[in-house]
């Protein structure tokens, strides 16, 4: 057993539901008890999705348990399969379900529907939500390209080099962004994209995935396992760099140009403001913060070089969940002289910031907990993230907007450079004082007991008893409150305001 | 989960129940432990169960907002499954490491999940050794949230099962008001039932784990939520009779509610009426601003809460909505009796769920409002239908008079704003 305050991923079925929902064309029966319907709200609510995800649960009960669950879960998929009619059928357990042994995948495939069905195998006692979702993709991928023995057939003279997408997911931290940006980098190089996926492919999309010079493995926790497969069967070389930051974007151009046989110059990549932002005297105070990274393995390493090299921060922690990609991140920490911190244990992360007392985390939701408790900036780099950073408007971290966008966000939550010699001038300035949080940054609350608030409007005075009934009332109301009690009483000409005054005003303004 | 104990009360509804078994999106009782965990501040709650456990609970209504929550889960591995690790060994490790770290519990729950029921590993007996081991620093209670068992509030109700055995059994003639109500009501119901004339009311649960009512024989407890079936049932065990009533919600769910309380002690009408007087007619008038928004309007409730027949009661008699269908995980009619009596005759009461038939039945009534849960909200919105998220009705103050407006407000904000926007 394993003491979890916060985890980082959810079960590896998550993972799979994220394949699913990204994709067209496919319906995901999940045999769980009754509650995992949770996870739909992820898609639904964190994501802002405007359709449900296509996943049925068979939602079993004790009751069931009694019975017959194995008809229970063959009904599910043979009504799913009449209502949605997919062109592909994927079948799995949950943990729950998984204990129950009904073998889904028998049973699916029992039931002859004239659609393939993709049982996947998920030890959801062992292994977590990317697993789960590069393991559903491999699947996918490997059902719908399989490998062939009939030779390639040889590119027309003068076709242009193409390339495949890898890793885009629903619920991704930036993915719809990301493949943008990426997509408009390949239009600059004259290259192709060939299939996106999973994010917006269908299984005829997968069948056509054989057809590509390339893989760009863009989130290598999910598609490193897919990429592996194509570069096996179908001879496809695969491109790592994730451009993320002003030199990875670079040495992706570079990586993939050469691999296409392109010459990369004279091309427009957009507009690339990181290194002049970072270089302008405003960006001085920037130097040498102390930042602790945590996040994916992919995303954390990307971050670890463009806080050294391109916002010239110090990176005096760095960490990942993400086993699947442990080596990389120690080597990543080893060339920056630290020891990485791989864990999925949320106690550990908070004790290793506490202990470095960072300037600036940059983690997911869950370093945004530890660093709001510690009372440091924070950034969100990483999946899992909350709705906050699923935005409305195009922020990539891919690519040279990705950079810039990176920039802001980061520098954001800081205090401003002339805002940090004040405080350092004034310890006591009312303003400018230590508890004070960044000026631009209103939400911030300063850690200082708030003043009474102005005399009201008249001769009016709050009972000990009323004044207490309205510290009740939540934050965000409560000024509007005091401010409709008071005017209520001076209309009325009442001099003392009581508990009943409170709600008597209350009443007055409901609408 | 079975009906209470035999009662006398008014026979079962005639009215049909639609009953189906199909896809229920409903959320498992670990879900409750949301806000379970901040009325309760001096308990702490640990999950057995899986990540999905543990994944649900940082999940559900956005809770990744709690820098220091008071929940957390022992997730099993598949050593504990193998029998390789003693599953009672690591628990009483993780207990020990977790009450270590936070000396300021004084109560903790061990809660069941789905993989804990099915492989059956006793919780009872572990929070008795554990109660044994760090009692009296800190009590040790056991209940089960598990989906197969549980359908959202009704983890609550299990919670407060489990916490009545910890209750001192003192002859106290207390009023007791039972379910987990927001600070700001309770402070309310205290102040009108001390105007009221009844010398001794408690709440339970209590806001700390060592300031437990005393339940006994003594002891009359009104409900203040309609979904506490085995809490009822461990209540009546010890003595403690219920008294009946509908349930606080909008002015006139408020009256009787009070008022049942108040024949039980029996306060004469005359002082009871001069009581509730200015409270009723405050409520009356913070409905009336929502009356013209709601009147006439339909509404459908998918299954959450078990509120919703409640809920319709209050939105159908005070407002003149027009309920289509009220659907409710679970429908105790004992419980609810009273609102039942009240609803409308034409709307279709449906217990259980098959979320497609339902939502096929929903797309072709076209309510003018539907009260659903998380994951329906938003794709119903983008067909075009008005939502109102139920987990909401469970988070807000929405009990008593000085909240009948705000309950109201619940309803018609939606279709205000949808009437707001011009995009």
């Amino acid at each position: 057993m394993q003491l979890s305050v916060w985890t980082y991923e959810g079960p590896p079925h998550v993972g799979a539901m994220r394949i699913a929902t990204g994709m067209r064309g496919v319906h995901l029966v999940l045999h769980a008890p009754q509650g995992d319907t949770y996870a739909d709200l992820l898609f639904t609510m964190i994501e802002r999705r405007n359709a449900r995800p296509p996943v049925t649960f068979t939602t079993f009960q004790a009751r069931d348990l009694g019975g017959d669950t194995a008809q229970l879960f063959s009904d599910a998929v043979r009504d799913a399969y009449a209502r949605f009619q997919p062109e592909a059928l994927l079948v799995c357990a949950s943990c729950t379900g998984e204990l129950i042994q009904d073998n889904p995948s028998g049973l699916a495939h029992a039931l002859g529907l004239p659609a393939p069905v993709i049982a996947l195998d998920l030890p959801s006692y062992q292994k977590k939500e990317n697993w789960g979702a590069a393991e559903t993709f491999y699947q996918l991928v490997r059902a719908f390209a399989p490998k062939t023995d009939a030779p390639r057939t040889p590119k027309p003279p003068g076709a242009r080099f193409s390339c495949n997408i890898l890793g885009p997911t629903a619920l991704g931290f930036r993915h719809r962004d990301d493949v943008a940006e990426v997509c408009k980098i390949l239009a600059a190089l004259d290259i192709d994209v060939n299939v996106v996926a999973p994010l917006g492919a269908s299984p005829a999309d997968l069948a056509r995935l054989p057809d590509a010079d390339c893989s760009i493995v863009l989130y290598p926790e999910i598609a490193e396992t897919a990429a592996r497969y194509l570069e096996r069967t179908h001879g496809q070389k695969i491109i790592r760099t994730m451009p993320i930051g002003q030199q990875a974007t670079a040495d992706f151009i570079a990586e993939l140009a050469a691999l296409a046989g392109i010459d990369p110059a004279n091309r427009s990549f957009g507009d690339a403001r990181l290194p002049w932002w970072s270089r302008s005297v405003d960006s001085n105070y920037l130097t040498g913060k102390r930042v602790f990274i945590f996040g994916d393995g992919g995303h954390a390493i990307a971050a670890a070089r463009i806080a050294r090299d391109e916002l010239g921060f110090e990176v005096v922690g760095l960490g990942s969940y993400s086993r699947e990609l442990a080596r990389d991140v120690r080597a990543c920490a080893e060339a920056l002289g630290l020891t990485a911190l791989i864990t999925d244990d949320y106690l550990e992360v908070e004790a290793a910031i506490a202990d470095l007392q960072p300037e600036l985390v940059l983690g997911t939701q869950m370093e945004r907990h530890i660093a709001k408790r510690l009372g440091i900036a924070c950034a969100v780099i990483s999946a899992p993230a909350h709705v906050q950073d699923y935005p409305a408007r195009y922020a990539p971290q891919m690519g040279f907007e990705g950079a810039n966008v990176i920039f802001d966000t980061w520098v954001h939550p800081l205090v401003m450079g002339l805002e940090e010699h004040l405080l350092a001038m004034f310890r006591d300035d009312f303003e400018f004082h230590d508890g004070a949080g960044p000026s631009h940054l209103a939400a911030t609350p300063a850690p200082q007991p708030v003043p009474a608030a102005a005399p009201a409007a008249g001769d009016i005075a709050w009972s000990a008893d009323a004044e207490k009934e309205l510290s009740k009332i939540p934050f965000f109301v409560r000024g509007k409150a005091r401010r409709n009690t008071e005017r209520f009483a001076v209309e009325r000409g009442l001099s003392v305001i009581h508990i009943e005054t409170l709600y008597d005003a209350k009443s007055h303004f409901a609408r | 989960m079975s009906l209470a104990a035999p009662d006398t009360s008014p026979a079962e509804t005639t009215r049909p129940i639609l009953r189906e078994r199909g896809q229920r999106e409903v959320f498992c009782g670990l879900t409750s432990i949301v806000w379970l965990h901040r009325k309760i501040q001096d308990a702490f709650f640990l999950v057995v169960g899986s990540r999905t456990c543990a994944h649900l609970i940082q999940s559900a209504a956005g809770v990744m907002v709690f820098a220091e929550p008071r929940f957390a889960t022992a997730i099993m591995e598949e050593r504990d499954l193998a029998g390789l690790a003693d599953a009672n060994d690591e628990l009483d490790r993780i207990v020990t490491q977790l009450l270590a770290r936070r000396p300021d519990i004084k109560l903790l729950f061990l809660v069941g999940s789905c993989p804990s029921e099915v492989i059956k590993l006793d919780l009872h007996k572990a929070a008795e050794r554990l109660s044994a081991a760090h009692f009296p620093r800190t009590r040790v209670l056991n209940y089960s949230g598990s989906g197969i068992e549980t359908t959202f509030t009704q983890g609550e109700d299990a919670c407060l099962a489990a916490l009545a055995a910890a209750a001192p059994r003192d002859d106290a003639n207390n009023l007791l008001i039972v379910g987990a109500l927001p600070d700001v009501v309770e402070d309310q119901f205290a102040r009108l039932f001390a105007e009221i004339g009844i010398a001794r009311t408690d709440f339970f649960p209590a806001r700390r784990a060592d300031a437990l009512p005393p339940i006994g024989p003594s002891t009359r407890f009104l409900l203040a939520q309609p979904f506490l079936t085995d809490t009822t049932r461990a209540l009546e065990a010890r003595g403690a009779k219920r008294i009946r009533a509908p349930f606080p919600f909008g002015a006139e769910g408020a009256t009787a509610w009070f008022q049942a309380a108040a024949d039980a002690w029996s306060i004469p009408e005359m002082e009871f009426r001069r009581a509730i007087a200015p409270h009723r007619a405050r409520a009356k008038r913070a409905l009336e601003s929502h009356r013209q928004a709601l009147e006439g309007r339909s509404i459908f409730f998918f299954p959450d809460s078990q509120l919703e027949p409640s809920l319709a009661r209050f939105l159908s008699q005070e407002l003149g909505m027009r309920p289509i269908e009220v659907g409710t995980p679970y429908l105790n009619q004992t419980l609810l009796a009273e609102e039942l009596a009240q609803l409308p005759a034409d709307c279709v009461l449906s217990e259980g769920q098959d979320v497609e038939l339902q939502l096929d039945r929903c797309r072709a009534a076209k309510p003018d409002i539907a009260v659903c849960g998380l994951g329906l909200a938003n794709p119903l919105e983008a067909e075009g239908i008005t939502t109102k998220w139920a987990i909401e009705l469970v988070f807000s103050p929405i009990h008593g008079f000085d909240q009948a407006g705000d309950l109201a407000g619940l309803f018609s904000r939606p279709l205000r704003r949808r009437a707001a926007l011009k995009v």
